[in-house]
């Protein structure tokens, strides 16, 4: 194959890009391998013209000369080996093993970006996951193969959350296999390390891969780090019959390495200064997730994302939200109440709780009971900004009801302990608790049959 | 004049010179034309000419083109972008060049592999066609000539292509057919036309008309606060931007679902998979109240997912536009839902970014409110070819970056749609849905369907705009609140507050998950309507002659009127006027109490 020829002819480099002259045959996303005296690099094509080729380095262009650099085209896309021998095991962005151990041996492999799923092959999702959380259990409901992201600002403990969702979710049942597989992009490594402690404590590190590319691997690494978790999890989901679970941190790094490509590319951006395709490209990741007829296994993706500043339509979690089935806010008004998990309670949203929930699922009173508690939180958050202005003292008794109904929400329903796993039975039943500190006639949104049987008539709540 | 049957003129040889993402330029195609598709490498990528430069062609390719060299061959048989129409559309699920998913599915497994080629109809399937004209007939463009039953819902009308006039030769009898047999022949100026049931149309031409019209009766949706207070007419077009979450697809799912056109288009347009799921589970188990029937039996879905090739997102929009007006020709009222045209919009941004275009605003390129406009033109009600009357809707919704209704998309689409549906972020938040703004939604149809209301209530314009009198109140009442509180309010005031709160809950809110509530028939919605402003206005007058609000909220039967729309269904709307009759009653015997005293 063209593997035997080497090119020499470099045209210049630019940010992680190598321009090499001279190329014949060489194939648009085709895998490039760098030479220059001691190290091996990995690179792709961009774009290919009739003598030149546009090869986007992974490891960085740092310390390669025009001089004395040697590259060729392997003829094929980056394709990497894939075996649930993989689980338990420690890789590195590019998929290449970094806990000291060998390459596992198998004879799979598989093109790292996947192939869009025909949207009549999909199974809609639509078993529920028990996370234990009452806050997404209850009004957020993840469903097994439902791509959920937690949308969260600096300092919020977002790691802390979807560690816990990792332990509580994967509860291992005889029939079925779970498998968490972690993917972190340009995190510093004390998060890693609380990811993996935090699976070995529980116990699941041996059913679970993890794939680094810290903050300080060169950052075009990251463009690859989901797409070979993903790769994996395809594998393990459809040819192994596992539920996957897929968790991505942190998806703001990523973009910002996409936007460093583009810009080095001298594409026209469009929103801060993000490619137009960020969308196209976000979707490619999010949309591996799914269940797929005739096939067992699922993968459910947790994709993480910090704010920056806070801000939700920032290009990044606005256009993850535009894909994503739902998502998790955190809140920093909670947070800093010491309210964990500080999960906002109205912009959280999931998108496939509706088919997920109710009878013979979860509990006939489910919807109902979320939609009451959503719509009356929603009255506290008003009556709160009213009573900013005019004080407490000045609102209406119903309004004051209102507001201890908000707080009691806040320390009791949302809140939790980092260990305490709920079943779905207990959350409702607080949810109704919460519920009956309002007076019956406020409660519209769920049936008069539910009422008669959960409410908790005595006027202080029930407690 | 374009041929109903497929052109095909000797195949033209080129190479591919350069790759660049999905935009390929090629040199050699001597003689190729704009918009021409070119399959490109070993494969056969399918590909448009878009753009031609002296001796080279800049081709967009629909496909995964990753492997493709420069050196690869690339052919074009000279023939525009098409798509087949024929019987078969219904129930069918495409992508955004009319490949079957089904038969990718059967061909190929869950993933969509490049380089399949199947037909966009089943060619063995045998139709019954019943023929309406006989050999002898003088026959003109867009004639109906025959009859298939396409699926149980739809009578698929066979048509004279445009450009087809002359004597009928030939046409066969009732009988099982293919879409490849020839089924009758038309002697014309210039020879003998063979006429079948499928035809090629290319996707970016407006299939023609003999004039357009004044639209003038409701897209009847079922949804409360369309229906009553922000309504599009049949042959309107229709825009719903919102933020991510605020409902966009669930609103346009609810309209695919609910409303009264013959035949519905879906369009996913680089939207989420799952979606598309939803609808292909969802509605062959649906049935529509009005018939029985599933509601898959009048629905074409067009799916390119945001995970498949951007360039053929782009042309999915024209795909679904161009089976709508085939339809619209059979004399069919249409509704197109395009979700969404802010993807649509975003893939001609990447095309066009790849081609070096100069951008306007946010990287769009200058065309994008003359594509946009072009678009929602082929929406309308018109008198097709055979004389018959038909018409398109097109709902497009709008994905606005950070829920920003100034960007550019959201903008251009608002000067070339007459009905604006904003969806808002708090009501979204708080679950209200349909979650559409009565604040900063608008329609400019109001008066060309009143005519059709009128026949239902004469009155009903003027209590459509006296209940939306109270919300705009509201709206003003709620500035104030925020300052003072509601109770510093007059007590006229507060019990407007309270009515306004009343309308929100009882009548514009609305379960789309309900068995009840999900369809709510216009007889239903203007007696609902007449409730709440009974209770104003009667209400009102005992408030102001100085009963407080509490004294009306205590009615029996004030805690009641939330829950009709939930618990009488549209065939027993006389329970709703028992009702109100009840209230008045109360509120009669309230009066005698407090008053009378």
């Amino acid at each position: 194959m063209c593997c035997e020829i080497e090119y020499t002819n470099i045209g210049g480099i630019s940010g992680p890009l190598v321009f090499v002259e001279g190329v014949r045959g060489v194939g648009l996303g085709e895998i490039v391998e760098i030479r220059d005296g001691k190290s091996l690099r990995i690179g792709q094509t961009l774009e290919v013209d009739e003598d030149r080729a546009v090869v986007q380095v992974f490891e960085g262009t740092s310390g390669l000369a025009v001089k004395g650099m040697r590259v060729s085209f392997v003829g094929r896309s980056l394709e990497i080996p894939v075996d649930r021998a993989m689980l338990g095991r420690v890789f590195d962005g590019l998929g290449r093993p970094s806990d000291g151990y060998p390459q596992v041996v198998t004879n799979r492999r598989m093109n790292v970006n996947g192939l869009p799923v025909n949207p009549w092959s999909r199974e809609y999702p639509r078993d529920f996951i028990q996370t234990g959380i009452s806050a997404i259990d209850g009004m957020n409901t993840l469903i097994r193969g439902q791509k959920l992201p937690i949308f969260s600002g600096s300092g919020m403990p977002h790691n802390l959350i979807a560690a816990q969702i990792a332990r509580q979710a994967m509860i291992l049942s005889e029939e079925e296999e779970f498998t968490v597989i972690f993917a972190a992009m340009g995190v510093k490594f004390d998060v890693a390390r609380f990811f993996i402690d935090s699976l070995e404590e529980s116990g699941v590190l041996t059913h679970s891969a993890i794939f680094l590319s810290l903050a300080d691997a060169p950052s075009i690494e990251r463009l690859i780090t989901p797409k070979v978790a993903l790769t994996l999890a395809e594998h393990l989901a459809f040819d192994e019959g596992m539920h996957v679970l897929v968790i991505l941190t942190d998806m703001t790094n990523y973009c910002e390495s996409l936007r460093e490509l583009s810009s080095s590319r001298g594409e026209i951006p469009s929103r801060k200064g993000y490619p137009g395709y960020l969308y196209s490209d976000l979707a490619s990741i999010y949309e591996r997730a799914g269940r797929l007829k005739g096939f067992d296994g699922s993968i459910t993706q947790m994709p993480i994302l910090t704010m920056p500043s806070d801000d939700i339509s920032h290009p990044v979690p606005d256009l993850t939200g535009y894909i994503t089935e739902g998502q998790i806010v955190l809140e920093r008004e909670l947070f800093n109440k010491g309210i964990y998990p500080p999960i906002a309670g109205l912009p959280s949203l999931s998108r496939l709780m509706k088919d997920g929930i109710g009878e013979g699922r979860t509990r006939t009173d489910h919807a109902q009971v979320a939609a009451q508690l959503f719509a009356s939180y929603a009255k506290v958050k008003r009556i709160r900004s009213l009573a900013a202005i005019v004080g407490e003292e000045e609102l209406s008794d119903l309004d004051k009801i209102y507001l201890e109904f908000g707080n009691s929400f806040e320390e009791e329903f949302l809140s939790q302990g980092e260990n305490e796993n709920r079943t779905i039975e207990e959350t409702l039943e607080k949810g109704w608790r919460m519920l009956s500190i309002l007076p019956q006639e406020e409660l519209y949104r769920v049936r008069r049959e539910d009422i008669d049987r959960y409410y908790i008539p005595s006027s202080d709540g029930g407690d | 004049m374009v041929s109903a049957t497929e052109t095909r003129n000797a195949p033209i040889e080129g190479k591919v010179i350069s790759v660049n993402g999905p935009i390929v330029k090629a040199v050699g195609l001597t003689g190729v034309k704009m918009f021409d598709i070119a399959e490109v490498g070993p494969d056969g990528l399918i590909g448009e000419v878009i753009r031609l430069l002296g001796p080279v062609a800049l081709i967009q390719v629909y496909e995964d083109n990753t492997g493709l060299k420069p050196g690869d061959k690339v052919i074009s048989e000279g023939r525009p972008l098409s798509v087949l129409l024929g019987p078969g559309l219904i129930a069918n699920i495409y992508d955004g060049i009319q490949r079957p998913l089904v038969g990718i599915s059967e061909q190929c497994g869950s993933y969509i592999e490049k380089g399949v080629k199947l037909s966009a109809l089943d060619v063995q399937k045998q139709w019954t066609f019943t023929p309406s004209a006989k050999p002898g007939d003088e026959v003109a463009e867009g004639q109906i000539i025959g009859e298939i039953e396409e699926t149980p819902l739809v009578v698929h009308r066979v048509l004279i292509p445009p450009g087809v006039f002359g004597r009928l030769e030939d046409i066969v009898e009732t009988g099982p057919r293919t879409i490849e047999d020839v089924i009758y022949t038309v002697q014309t100026k210039t020879g003998l036309y063979e006429g079948k049931l499928a035809g090629y149309w290319p996707v970016r031409v407006a299939r023609p008309v003999r004039s357009k019209k004044k639209p003038f009766i409701p897209l009847m949706t079922g949804q409360r606060i369309i229906d009553t207070f922000f309504p599009i007419a049949r042959g309107g077009t229709a825009a719903i931007p919102g933020g991510f979450g605020t409902g966009k697809t669930m609103t346009q799912h609810a309209l695919a679902k609910w409303c009264n056109a013959d035949i519905i288009i879906y369009i996913g347009c680089g939207e989420r998979g799952n979606e598309m799921t939803d609808v292909l589970t969802e509605f062959p188990k649906l049935v529509d109240e009005r018939n029985g029937r599933p509601l898959i039996e009048r629905t074409v879905m067009i799916a390119n997912t945001s995970n498949m090739p951007v360039p053929a997102r782009e042309v999915s929009i024209y795909t679904g536009v161009t089976i709508a007006e085939f339809y619209r020709d059979m004399g069919y009222s249409v509704a197109v839902m395009a979700d969404s045209t802010s993807r649509w919009a975003e893939a001609l941004r990447e095309l066009s970014s790849r081609l070096g275009d100069m951008p306007a605003e946010e990287g769009f390129p200058p065309y994008l409110a003359t594509r946009l406009a072009e678009f929602y033109e082929r929406a309308g009600l018109v008198e097709t070819l055979s004389g018959a009357a038909g018409d398109i809707s097109i709902i497009g919704a709008v994905s606005p970056p950070g829920g920003d209704f100034s960007e550019p998309v959201t903008q251009h689409t608002s000067r070339f749609v007459r009905c604006f549906w904003a969806l808002d972020k708090t009501l979204a938040d708080a679950r209200h849905y349909p979650s559409i703004s009565w604040v900063d939604s608008y329609t400019e149809y109001l008066n060309d369907i009143e005519g059709w209301w009128r026949e239902l209530d004469e009155q009903w314009l003027a209590i459509r705009n006296e209940v939306m009198n109270i919300l705009l109140e509201d709206h003003r009442l709620q500035q104030l609140v925020k300052l003072v509180g509601a109770d510093a309010l007059p007590m006229f005031q507060q019990f407007t507050l309270h009515v306004a709160e009343m309308i929100k809950n009882a009548f514009l809110q609305q379960n789309s998950f309900d068995p009840i509530d999900k369809y709510c028939s216009p007889e239903k919605q203007l007696k609902l309507l007449k409730v709440i402003l009974a209770l104003y206005e009667r209400g009102g007058v005992l408030v102001k002659a100085g009963l407080t609000l509490k004294d009306i909220t205590d009615l029996p039967s004030l805690s009641e009127m939330v829950r009709l729309k939930s618990e009488i269904p549209n065939n027993e709307t006389n329970r709703i006027d028992e009702y109100r009759e009840r209230l008045l009653g109360e509120l009669e015997s309230l009066k005698e109490q407090v008053l009378g005293v």
